[in-house]
């Protein structure tokens, strides 16, 4: 275990960026998102959640994947660039760092993106452990300790100073590289901040929610069950849920007319939209409901179907808390608990 | 409260109405969702207090389409986004019984939360007919205090009075909690330098993150496929690489509903990166404002708008120009 305090972070700071650019919570027109580091930036590891998750850091709203324009007559084909250099991300919380965890079973498994798979071998994640949840947390839902993320390194943040500990080859590279800035601690402090944390989780609103009913095996029952009807209705169709989530991974290509040639781009979809999946033959979800039901089926029951029963939720709360109609998951589990009598 | 759901029930019960469209009872202190109620049993979840923001006017749209007669409940400027439904012919009233209601005022999780407010449990003060003046939240870490003012809506501030502009009945008082200047800050980004301006909205629509809530959520956006839902354009839906071509989003929706926006502040409201939507709306509202006389969007059902009617005093495209 080793601490560093608070006034010099900034030094910490800037000590990371001499070798690898760094991605933390920065504050700008009052909203929390993370962007990176430099001097001036307005640094804010106070706010729990970024509006948006950590997950652009590894897979970006928005990527070239190559360009074409004409040169000399002829079409000229350039490729979207790899990441090839180190970058540590920095503040992330414990459901951001798992989220992560979703995002590598769909881009690192075969077919390999190689645009994902650059990132994170390149990407070292300083995790940091949440002093004080918010009513709108379910993490615990699905088995994440906000008291000990898990990351590369885990930095917990207790009174006016950060404690830190590697977890990871990649974590003790990082520390070790940080050793003039960092002094030995013991584990004391941050086993007191654990508990506090463990029992501030036990007392939050959604802190009974489970996941009972839900899995890869459901699909039939829940697909067909008639409450999405109902509890799609106030539904804007738009995509903040989807793009405030640290799991949602659907993207679409499109290209761009540059006038001089064409861009090719991946996205971030929303199954919240109308042309998402859209194929040649037309679009296999036709109405506002099926577009909704897919995206508690996707989080709920296809992915654990898929990927060992894991869910892709992680509970972070900010469709909670961003929604414009005040739905979520949260509410759309305990609609169906309360039907089936759980 | 209870006088509403009442109200509702009675006007199930004698067929007046086939269902009820209000708000529901959230799962938090502050997410209560707009909501259809198709009989009196669904009316136990019915809440209405000063989180009730949501304007229901475009959920007309829908319910235009149904058999038979919605209740609906609107505040005081909802009425002026269901008027203008009402003029663009995407609603119908003879498919409406509305019951203006009472309004003193909308808050916001969101903005208890930007004073410092974090863990909410709880939220007294916010009874929608009797708000308090100093709201008792409840939170994780303590009982904390915040002014009912403090926590409204941006668009509160500005009020437009409490003047319903269309509806059946109507149901509890409401009060003008109009206490800043709608223009204001219009006016200072007026003053700003052409590359102090650019500067300015670069930074707030940095923070776009293309989830098209403030296009959804709006009354006057009533295309049945937005241009943006295209697939054949360049700009659909979602982010683009080009983020100048980002941006063009927004002002292009502002050019859209220029004329037709009452300013209903829901653009506003419904932004998960908080970026002042509404400045677009206004700076266009007060330019019609000088050209053509004042005027306000939604105020009857009737009047041709300024920019759809065609008088022979209209200011030349070339005057307006030089004025920049």
């Amino acid at each position: 275990m080793k601490k560093i305090e608070k006034v010099n972070l900034p030094a910490l700071f800037a000590a990371i960026s001499e070798e690898a650019s760094l991605v933390l919570p920065v504050k700008n027109g009052g909203m929390t998102n993370f962007a990176l580091w430099s001097e001036d930036a307005d640094v804010d590891l106070e706010t729990l959640k970024t509006v948006k998750s950590a997950k652009d850091a590894f897979f970006p709203q928005s990527e070239t994947l190559y360009s074409v324009h004409r040169e000399e007559g002829k079409l000229k084909i350039t490729r979207g660039e790899l990441m090839d250099e180190d970058f540590v991300l920095f503040g992330v919380r414990a459901c951001d760092a798992r989220g992560f965890e979703v995002l590598d079973k769909v881009f690192l498994s075969d077919p390999v993106d190689s645009f994902y798979k650059a990132r994170r071998e390149h990407g070292t994640v300083v995790a940091l452990a949440c002093h004080a949840p918010e009513e709108s947390c379910f993490c615990t839902t699905f088995g994440i300790d906000s008291a000990e993320p898990g990351a590369d390194v885990d930095t917990w943040m207790v009174g006016e100073a950060l404690y830190w500990k590697a977890n990871t080859e990649k974590g003790e590279a990082l520390t070790n590289r940080l050793s003039a800035l960092l002094s030995d601690a013991d584990e004391k402090a941050v086993e007191e901040e654990k508990a506090n944390i463990r029992g501030i989780m036990e007392k939050l609103p959604y802190a009974s929610l489970t996941t009972e009913g839900w899995g890869g095996d459901a699909q039939k029952e829940k697909f067909e069950s008639p409450l999405w009807e109902e509890l799609y209705k106030p539904c804007l169709a738009c995509g903040t849920c989807t793009f405030v989530c640290p799991t949602c991974q659907c993207y679409d290509i499109k290209d761009y007319s540059t006038g001089e040639g064409v861009q090719r781009y991946r996205c971030w979809d929303s199954c919240m939209y109308s042309d998402f999946t859209m194929m040649a033959h037309g679009n296999n979800r036709t109405s506002q409901m099926q577009r909704y039901r897919q995206r508690f089926m996707h989080k709920l029951v296809y992915y654990p179907a898929n990927y060992g029963g894991t869910f892709s939720c992680v509970g972070c709360g900010r469709c909670v808390e961003k929604c414009p109609t005040g739905l979520n998951i949260v509410k759309v589990m305990k609609a169906f608990a309360e039907k089936e009598g759980k | 409260m209870q006088e509403l759901v009442n109200r509702a029930k009675a006007l199930l019960a004698d067929g007046t109405v086939q269902r009820v469209l209000g708000w529901k009872m959230g799962d938090l202190a502050y997410n209560p969702e707009p909501a259809f109620f198709e009989n009196e049993e669904a009316l136990s979840d019915f809440v209405y207090n000063s989180f009730c923001g949501a304007n229901l006017s475009k959920y007309m749209i829908e319910a235009s389409k149904k058999e038979g007669k919605t209740l609906v409940f609107l505040k005081p400027c909802d009425t002026y986004s269901f008027n203008q439904l009402l003029k663009e012919h995407r609603i119908l009233r003879e498919k409406a019984y509305i019951i203006g209601v009472g309004c003193t005022g909308k808050i916001s999780g969101e903005r208890i939360k930007e004073a410092g407010i974090r863990g909410i449990i709880a939220v007294e003060g916010a009874d929608a007919f009797a708000p308090a003046e100093t709201l008792q939240v409840k939170t994780l870490y303590g009982d904390r205090e915040i002014a009912y003012k403090d926590a409204m809506l941006e668009r509160c501030h500005v009020c437009k009075g409490k003047e319903h502009k269309i509806y059946d009945e109507i149901i509890g008082e409401s009060r003008d909690t109009a206490d800043s200047d709608r223009m204001e800050k219009v006016r200072e980004i007026e003053a700003m330098s052409p590359e102090e301006k650019f500067a300015f909205f670069q930074n707030e629509l940095s923070r776009c993150i293309r989830c098209n809530a403030c296009r959804n959520v709006c009354p006057a956006c009533s295309c049945r496929k937005c241009v943006f839902d295209s697939t054949k354009f360049d700009s659909a839906q979602k982010a683009n690489v080009d983020s100048f071509e980002e941006k063009m989003f927004h002002v292009i929706r502002a050019f859209h509903v220029a004329g037709r926006c009452t300013d209903c502040g829901e653009c506003s409201r419904v932004c998960p990166q908080n970026i002042p939507l509404h400045l677009f709306n206004r700076k266009l509202i007060s330019d019609i404002n000088e050209f053509y006389g004042e005027y306000q969007a939604g105020e009857d059902d009737t009047t041709v708008g300024p920019l759809t009617a065609f008088t022979t005093d209209d200011i030349e495209p070339s005057d307006a120009r030089e004025r920049g």
